[in-house]
């Protein structure tokens, strides 16, 4: 049975998991990314992240981007699942594969299921210090 | 109508609660639900301008007709997941 293609779930993800839902026998290129919790972020020395998402919409959001990257590049499939709940540094919250019969498609879907994810999916982050938290905005 | 507010992140935590049914009059539209809650919530008020609104998982401008049983979310700026 395929994997979901959209999924917002509340347990550890899997590359393998996203990367069944697009692979196929045209498909000769597939390119992956995973978006992991940093150190780092708006506060220092995060101890953990706490993921808070409008989850029908955030469905709702990701089917639409998928189905607009694969018109807009014909012959790839995408696939992006994100994570909700508590992060500690070093887990995936979000996985994304992208194929397509060519590598130069399976990279551009890729790149634009993240970057449109980003701006639009109803999806907040809550960064967790050792001395404080802060709800992060998106910017850029 | 009653309208089916939903409160999320920094909104929810001034709020104090993740969803609520607020009564609105007939012909009533986005803008006239969120003055009302600000009204209600004067905590949460500070935050209002910030957002932007969904109803029925649908973006909308403030302008947008409100039906009885829609779902209004109150969206603070995202984080973009990552």
């Amino acid at each position: 049975m395929a994997a979901a293609r959209i999924a917002v779930l509340d347990r550890p993800l899997s590359l393998d998991v996203v990367t069944e839902a697009v692979v196929g026998p045209e498909r000769g290129g597939l390119v992956t990314f995973t978006g992991m919790v940093r150190r780092h972020g708006k506060v220092p020395d995060v101890v953990r992240l706490e993921y808070e998402a409008y989850r029908e919409m955030t469905e709702r959001v990701l089917t639409e981007i998928g189905d607009e990257i694969e018109r807009e590049l014909p012959g790839v499939r995408v696939a992006i699942h994100h994570r909700v709940g508590s992060l500690h540094v070093g887990e995936a919250a979000v996985v994304v594969a992208a194929a397509a019969p060519h590598r130069g498609p399976a990279f551009e879907a890729c790149r634009a299921a993240i970057d449109r994810l980003k701006s639009r999916a109803p999806i907040w982050k809550k960064e967790i210090g050792e001395a404080g938290a802060e709800w992060i905005e998106h910017c850029c | 109508m009653q309208i089916k507010v939903l409160y999320f992140a920094a909104l929810r935590e001034r709020r104090g609660v993740s969803f609520e049914t607020v009564d609105l009059p007939a012909g009533g539209d986005v803008a006239m639900a969120l003055a009302m809650i600000a009204k209600n919530n004067p905590n949460v008020a500070p935050l209002l301008p910030r957002i932007q609104v969904a109803v029925n998982q649908v973006m909308v401008a403030a302008t947008a007709p409100l039906s009885d049983g829609d779902e209004l979310a109150l969206i603070p700026p995202v984080s973009g997941g990552h």
